[in-house]
């Protein structure tokens, strides 16, 4: 058996980089997928920890969701805080026919349809805003993902960040400089953990200023605050 | 289990205790009584015997459009013409019985080249098969008398006469046995024989299905009732698969003691009639079920059956149910219909309405290029201002441009704001509206996310 056949074999890990079996889909911005060598892994959990709301993490999202509802599965959304805006998503590239919308009652139903709609095979991506509590059922959340070849993606909070996790990818997003996300990799299966890039995700549903009609209404006058 | 009644009754079925001590088929009860003491007798409950029988017939007509009842207990299936289709005869017997013991029936199956013989065959013990005509006498020549279904009367007369097995009455001279037992029997043994043919009524198979099943016991907890359920929606795929057919939708009737029943409607996107699939979103929906009142009996119906593409039904075979079913279905049996939604995007001017919530992979996708977020709060939250700014977890700064909203004058939902975009100092971006009337207040909408 010489080196080459040893490497092929799928039991044996290279340090420093991901196996090339690893399929991902990728992000949509070149030097994330740089960073992630090719993208977000299918089949598997990725955890993006944000410090707060508003600061992007689905933007980064969207482009791999538009991509991923191209194919005739689900985009399932289990639980989200609030309501996924459908004239964002769709502007975005969302094929909304695609979306799935669940409201569990209960937060054990919720992880039920998390770990459903994971092992299903009927899904492209599951989106899912676990909390501190659900920590050790991921183990299956990640079973399920890799049995319905479905990528989870998990937003969870910054208090989450020590526990030990599953999961096959987590991120760390913060606010950037400019307006932009910063990105880090807290942990990556089959690769170093290291690397932080900032990605520019409001060049992704166009400039603001630029969609932003000119102020020539009748009657406009520049907001006062005092 | 016997047939007729003071010195006529016979044994119909024995168990294998029974069988131990030497009881047959056929045999005198009284004879019965003499090898085993203590025997548990039980006539024949015709009517429920002929509805189980009727049941049977619906789910074998998977098997062949050829099935004719023979009550009490038996059924015949003309299965010549359906061999190629099931892999042959050996394979075809094996799925029937499997189906069977699924389906909580205790059979013994036979085959042979006439339906009597099959019958006979079957009635001593079943797992036999003839296959060509010119076979038949050999294989029923050393059966005993009893096993033929005929009158208790005709029986007693051939055992005076000392023949004792199929084989000794079949070497008697026809014109002596037409004289002694009348035609009838004559043209039984032809037809047994396949000496001339053996018309048999067809069983037609009922339009609608509808199967109730009393419960040995009351059930107080609905799971506990998914066990006898499964049975009803094996006889009912297989009603299903002899009519080329699927349903979208069956109901569930929990009958109780003096009240309302309970029932369940299971729907499906897609019709089907994987029995798998049935069961497991059966399942959800009796895990979603507090009965109020025990059940004394279930029933299941299925009035609207669809014609299936053959095509199509081999997409869905996969060796687990779990993995074939319908995601959508699943979670809607588990969490309600109204739980699981799509969205459209609407165009419409006012925000709160340029989306709703739509059927699953059937969305309106009406949408313009406009600067919106990701997320939209449910309720328009009201902002504080400090030092004349909005404020939500520190003072907020407008980004360049803002968007006037106004519309909706003529259903008196009318709206004028202007919108903006707005950064915290923590970087998070919002989007955010003052009103342009009244107190010109400032509102929280949406989040860029």
């Amino acid at each position: 058996m010489n080196l080459d056949s040893l490497l092929q074999r799928p039991d044996v890990w290279r340090g420093g980089r991901v196996s090339a079996a690893t399929a991902t889909v990728s992000s949509g911005f070149d030097e994330l997928d740089a960073l992630l060598a090719g993208g977000w892994p299918q089949g598997a959990l990725t955890e993006l920890i944000m410090p707060r709301q508003g600061i992007g993490g689905l933007r980064l999202l969207t482009p791999a969701l538009a991509r991923l509802s191209c194919e005739q599965r689900w985009i399932c959304w289990v639980a989200p805080p609030h309501i996924p805006y459908a004239p964002a998503l769709a502007s975005a590239g969302v094929d909304l026919s695609r979306v799935l919308l669940v409201h569990p009652k209960a937060r054990q139903d919720g992880l039920w349809a998390v770990e459903q709609s994971l092992r299903s095979g009927n899904c492209g991506a599951v989106l899912a805003w676990p909390t501190l509590e659900d920590s050790v059922i991921l183990r299956r959340l990640q079973l399920a993902a890799e049995v319905g070849d479905a990528i989870g993606f998990l937003f969870r909070s910054q208090r989450c960040v020590r526990r030990p996790s599953p999961a096959a990818l987590r991120l760390q997003l913060e606010s950037g400089t400019d307006g932009r996300l910063s990105v880090s990799i807290l942990k990556r299966r089959g690769g170093r953990a290291a690397g932080t890039v900032q990605v520019d995700t409001s060049l992704q549903h166009g400039s603001l200023a630029l969609h932003s009609p000119a102020p020539t209404a009748p009657g406009y006058t520049q907001p006062h605050w005092q | 289990m016997i047939r007729g009644d003071g010195r006529r009754a016979r044994v119909l079925f024995c168990n294998a205790g029974a069988e131990q001590c030497g009881i047959r088929t056929g045999m005198p009860l009284a004879a019965a009584r003499v090898l085993a003491g203590g025997l548990l007798v039980h006539g024949l409950d015709s009517k429920a015997a002929q509805e189980a029988l009727c049941g049977l017939a619906d789910w074998a007509y998977q098997f062949s459009s050829r099935v004719s009842l023979c009550p009490p207990y038996a059924l015949l299936l003309e299965v010549q013409g359906s061999l190629s289709l099931f892999g042959g005869r050996t394979a075809l017997l094996k799925r029937l019985r499997s189906g069977l013991v699924a389906l909580g029936y205790e059979a013994r199956l036979a085959a042979a080249p006439t339906p009597l013989a099959a019958l006979i065959l079957a009635r001593c013990g079943g797992g036999r098969m003839v296959e060509a005509r010119h076979e038949l006498v050999a294989a029923l020549a050393p059966l005993p008398i009893p096993v033929l279904d005929w009158e208790p009367a005709l029986l007693e007369r051939l055992e005076g006469m000392g023949v004792r097995r199929l084989g000794d009455l079949l070497r008697l001279p026809r014109d002596g046995l037409a004289r002694r037992l009348g035609q009838q029997s004559l043209l039984y043994l032809d037809r047994m024989l396949g000496r001339c043919p053996d018309p048999l009524v067809l069983y037609q198979p009922a339009a609608v299905f509808r199967r109730r099943l009393p419960l040995v016991a009351e059930v107080e907890q609905a799971q506990a009732l998914l066990f006898v359920l499964q049975r009803l929606v094996l006889e009912l795929c297989g009603w299903l698969q002899g009519r080329g057919a699927g349903v979208q939708s069956f109901t569930v009737r929990l009958l109780h003691h003096e009240r309302r029943d309970t029932r369940l409607r299971i729907g499906m996107r897609r019709a089907g009639r994987d029995a798998g699939q049935f069961t497991v979103l059966l399942r959800e929906h009796l895990q979603r079920l507090v009965l109020e009142k025990p059940v004394i009996a279930v029933e299941l119906q299925a009035v609207q059956p669809v014609r299936l593409d053959a095509r199509s039904m081999d997409l869905f075979r996969s060796a687990d149910a779990r993995e074939r079913i319908d995601l959508l279905d699943c979670l809607r049996a588990r969490l309600g219909e109204e739980a699981v939604q799509g969205i459209s995007a609407i165009a419409e001017h006012r925000p709160e309405y340029a989306w709703s919530y739509s059927e699953p992979g059937r969305s309106r996708s009406d949408s313009r290029e406009q600067v919106r977020p990701l997320w939209l709060l449910a309720v328009p939250r009201q902002l504080e201002t400090r030092e004349g700014r909005p404020y939500w977890r520190g003072p907020l700064k407008l980004q360049a441009g803002r968007e006037r909203i106004e519309s909706g004058w003529w259903d008196g939902r009318d709206v004028a704001r202007d919108y903006f975009v707005a950064t915290s100092p923590s970087g998070s971006r919002y989007w955010i509206y003052r009103e342009l009337t009244g107190e010109r207040r400032w509102y929280l909408q949406g989040v860029f996310e």
